[in-house]
């Protein structure tokens, strides 16, 4: 019964977001106001209709109502709670529900709280943002419905994939959807912009706050996935280059840049058309990439072929939002006013810089992402186009990336000083030089790119510290004017000097990791006493144990560091009841060095276990430099609800005597 | 098939089968640290063929051992690095290099950064030629900004 309800309050949906495209538009071109006030109230009730929808599913799922289809096909009714719950979202047909419920929830919050926003781009706006979500809804329902119900039902269900059983798992869909569906805002204001043909500064004060929203959480949502593979697939990679990865990586790179395109715009009503046509494409990657995971046309071309209809109807969707929305631009955008002129050397300028970087890295990950299919489909030649590939291309790519970084926030607008910044930048160089250096004398073990790495990690976070120090006075002026400039500067200079601290701090993990790790690949008998990474690790043996829904066998290792007992390491192999399956559970011991990172593999004939023992140096330095980029993206989000509510024009605003960050 | 579920996560859990355990195991190994280091290096660089998006060094695949012990055996045998791989190509197709030789069926793949980055610069560099002779000196602060709004607004 609740199941039916459900169904029934998505058909409703489906029909709430068909009002809502038409009646606001038309609205809009009418001048009609009662027309163009039925957004409101239909974006609030759509996020109602679907809320319903989910929390329906989410029912039958906690309750294991194996009559419903998909609840039978994805869950176990010995599933703990939680991942009965997180079940909903962790099969295709809940996933896809989740996708829309946020779309909704992103919707609703515009009509609810962009009360300055002038009526017709508002109506606009909510017409474009329910045309997305009818073409989910409808998506949904044609092809992907959650709610089918089965007879007879089964007397339990499949089970989840023991390997997705995992909380931080549980949870990355919902943060990685709202990252995806939040750059749809984006979308549906540049597009209600084209419409209304007219833009300025105003425009990307309201944008900014959805694409920084979408962005923390597509950053948070992107790390816990990596987080994730680090410690549960069993040999600590973090990064895979792998389709499904590359998928949420494209719209992070093109909404990085959008976030500091829509900078320029809100401040000096310059690169306007640019940051439209990124909108648009920003919005078209998370489509792109809704296509490639749900599609199909991962596991293959052929697979694909097989069951079609959910490929192309995604496919429909991405062309015809892609494609419509550049047609718009193509046709709009000559008519757009360009705005504030600056030189090449100037706060400005470093944006474009930044911009045409990103944009190049995102468009070389999707042509390495797709380059193989298309060459099959047109050619039939198989080729792989793997992480060697990646780290070839977008390495070089990253590089003039991070040295322009400290300068960029340093440049003044319109012009910049470029021999002055780096002269403010000496103390950073000079730092991130020393410990190269030091490097290159200490260690002779890694690439030698590697020290060139960690020094740019260093000199970027040099960079953040030594803007955030300047613009406070740091050493210069009394301590009681230090501290009010200190209070007194914007929370988005705090966002900014966060944000590019992490990413010095991510650069620095990737690197040491990736270049310093140690390995360590043998067969360990009990007694037997292995050297890795400063510590010494006592294999003891091996017992088996019962957990609640698995059976497992799980190795001791006694871990020594100067001779003293710190802890013990149970690194495990977890055979699942439902659906039977192995995994590994590494055994991980942290430390600010790195990770002592232990897996358990086979008993060996000639007696002993196979087993795998690694050293990652700062290895966590990637997480909590993502963690850091998203606490600081909070902060700037938190200064900006109050700027939300700005006056209509930027324009007719006092001119703030703190440089804008 | 590990791999691609690192982020499968999201999706395709249906068709799940994640192997447990690990891939190179001690006695594939070969004793001398030079060769094993190079027979590392090349595996990370082979796809392993029934798999998703793995490579060789990774996977748990019995095919994918039976190459990492062909690699092995190769650069026992004297081989170099390149010959090896050529041997793998000739035998499974170029479908076992995760980074694809650089020729014209690919020249639009590895050509992708080159081209976006320079085809950006030119965009950029026409339109900064298009706007209006660059502000003078001797313009103050404000004048400018007034001018540039001016500028701005006859544009259109």
């Amino acid at each position: 019964m609740v199941v039916e309800f459900g169904h029934f309050a998505l058909i409703l949906a489906m029909l709430v977001a068909a009002v809502q495209v038409v009646l606001p538009a038309a609205g809009a071109s009418l001048k009609d106001v009662r027309m163009m006030r039925v957004a409101e109230p239909a974006a609030v009730s759509q996020l109602i209709l679907i809320a319903i929808a989910f929390f329906a599913l989410m029912y039958a799922y906690v309750t294991s109502d194996f009559s419903v289809a998909n609840v039978a096909e994805n869950s176990h009714s010995t599933k703990p709670l939680i991942y009965k719950m997180a079940g909903v979202w962790g099969n295709h047909e809940g996933s896809m529900l989740l996708w829309v419920l946020i779309l909704a929830v992103f919707g609703a919050a515009v009509a609810l709280f962009g009360n300055n926003l002038p009526p017709t781009l508002k109506a606009r706006v909510l017409s474009v943002q329910a045309a997305i979500a009818l073409a989910f809804l409808l998506f949904s329902l044609l092809t992907s419905n959650p709610f089918i119900r089965l007879d007879p039902a089964p007397p339990d269900g499949n089970g989840l994939n023991p390997i997705l059983q995992d909380p931080a798992l549980a949870f990355h869909p919902p943060f990685l959807y709202t990252g995806y569906v939040g750059f749809s805002i984006a979308y549906s204001f540049a597009i209600a912009a084209l419409l209304e043909g007219r833009i300025d500064a105003a425009w990307a004060r309201w944008v900014r706050p959805w694409t920084l929203a979408a962005w923390m959480f597509l950053t948070i949502g992107i790390s816990m996935g990596s987080w994730w593979a680090y410690y549960e697939l069993g040999w600590g990679g973090w990064w895979f280059w792998d389709p499904v990865e590359n998928a949420s990586f494209m719209p992070w790179l093109a909404g990085t840049a959008l976030l500091h395109s829509a900078l320029v715009m809100e401040k000096r009503e310059a690169l306007k058309v640019w940051t439209i046509l990124l909108a648009i494409l920003t919005f078209s990657l998370s489509l792109m990439g809704t296509f490639i995971v749900r599609s199909g046309v991962l596991t293959s071309v052929h697979s694909f072929a097989v069951d079609p209809t959910r490929g192309v109807f995604i496919l429909a969707i991405l062309i015809f939002f892609t494609g419509g929305g550049l047609a718009l631009f193509a046709l709009r955008a000559k008519d757009m006013q360009t705005g504030g002129l600056f030189q090449p050397i100037s706060r400005e300028g470093s944006l474009v810089l930044n911009n045409l970087l990103l944009v190049t890295a995102a468009a070389t990950v999707l042509v390495g992402t797709l380059y193989p299919m298309a060459l099959e489909g047109l050619t039939g030649q198989k080729i792989s186009v793997g992480p060697p590939f990646f780290n070839m291309t977008f390495g070089p790519l990253m590089v003039p990336l991070l040295l322009a970084l400290p300068i960029g926030p340093m440049l003044a607008w319109k012009r910049g000083d470029l021999p002055g910044v780096m002269q403010r930048l000496t103390f950073a160089a000079l730092t991130a030089i020393i410990v190269m250096v030091a490097i290159f004398a200490l260690d002779h073990r890694g690439p030698w790119l590697a020290p060139f790495g960690i020094a740019a990690g260093i000199y970027v976070m040099a960079g953040a510290i030594i803007e955030w120090s300047e613009r406070i006075k740091f050493g210069k002026a009394g301590r009681s004017e230090v501290l009010r400039r200190a209070k007194n500067l914007p929370r988005s200079a705090y966002g900014t000097l966060l944000a590019h601290f992490g990413i010095g701090m991510l650069v620095i993990g990737i690197v040491s990791t990736s270049a310093y790790r140690e390995e360590h690949i043998l067969v360990m008998k009990p007694g037997q006493t292995l050297a890795v990474g400063g510590y010494d690790v006592t294999f003891t043996g091996v017992e088996s144990g019962r957990g609640p829904n698995y059976t497992e066998d799980f190795a001791d290792f006694d871990v020594k560091e100067d001779g003293e007992s710190i802890t013990r390491l149970k690194p495990s192999k977890r055979l699942y009841d439902a659906p039977p399956q192995p995994t590994t559970e590494a055994g991980i011991h942290a430390s600010w060095r790195g990770d002592l990172y232990l897996v358990i593999g086979d008993a060996q004939t000639g007696g002993g276990y196979a087993v795998r023992a690694y050293f990652n140096p700062l290895v966590r330095f990637i997480w909590l430099g993502a963690l850091i980029m998203f606490i600081g993206g909070g902060i700037s989000l938190s200064d900006r609800r109050l700027r939300v509510g700005a006056p209509r024009r930027a324009r007719t605003r006092v001119p703030v005597a703190v440089p804008a960050e | 098939m590990r791999r691609l579920f690192a982020l499968t996560v999201l999706a395709l859990t249906i068709f799940a089968n994640v192997p447990a355990g690990y891939a190179v195991q001690p006695d594939e190994m070969l004793a001398n640290p030079v060769l094993e280091k190079r027979a590392r290096t090349i595996s990370s660089e082979l796809r392993c063929l029934v798999c998703q998006n793995e490579s060789i060094d990774e996977s748990n695949a019995p095919l994918a051992a039976d190459i990492r012990r062909l690699v092995r055996e190769r650069l026992t045998a004297g081989d170099t690095d390149a010959q090896v791989k050529d041997y793998l190509v000739a035998r499974y197709g170029e479908f076992v290099l995760l980074k694809p030789r650089f020729e014209l069926s690919t020249l639009l793949l590895w050509l992708t950064p080159v081209l976006v980055f320079l085809a950006g610069l030119v965009l950029a560099a026409r339109a900064a030629a298009r706007q209006p002779a660059s502000e003078s000196n001797s313009l103050s602060e404000q004048e400018k900004s007034k001018l540039a709004q001016i500028l701005g607004d006859d544009q259109a």
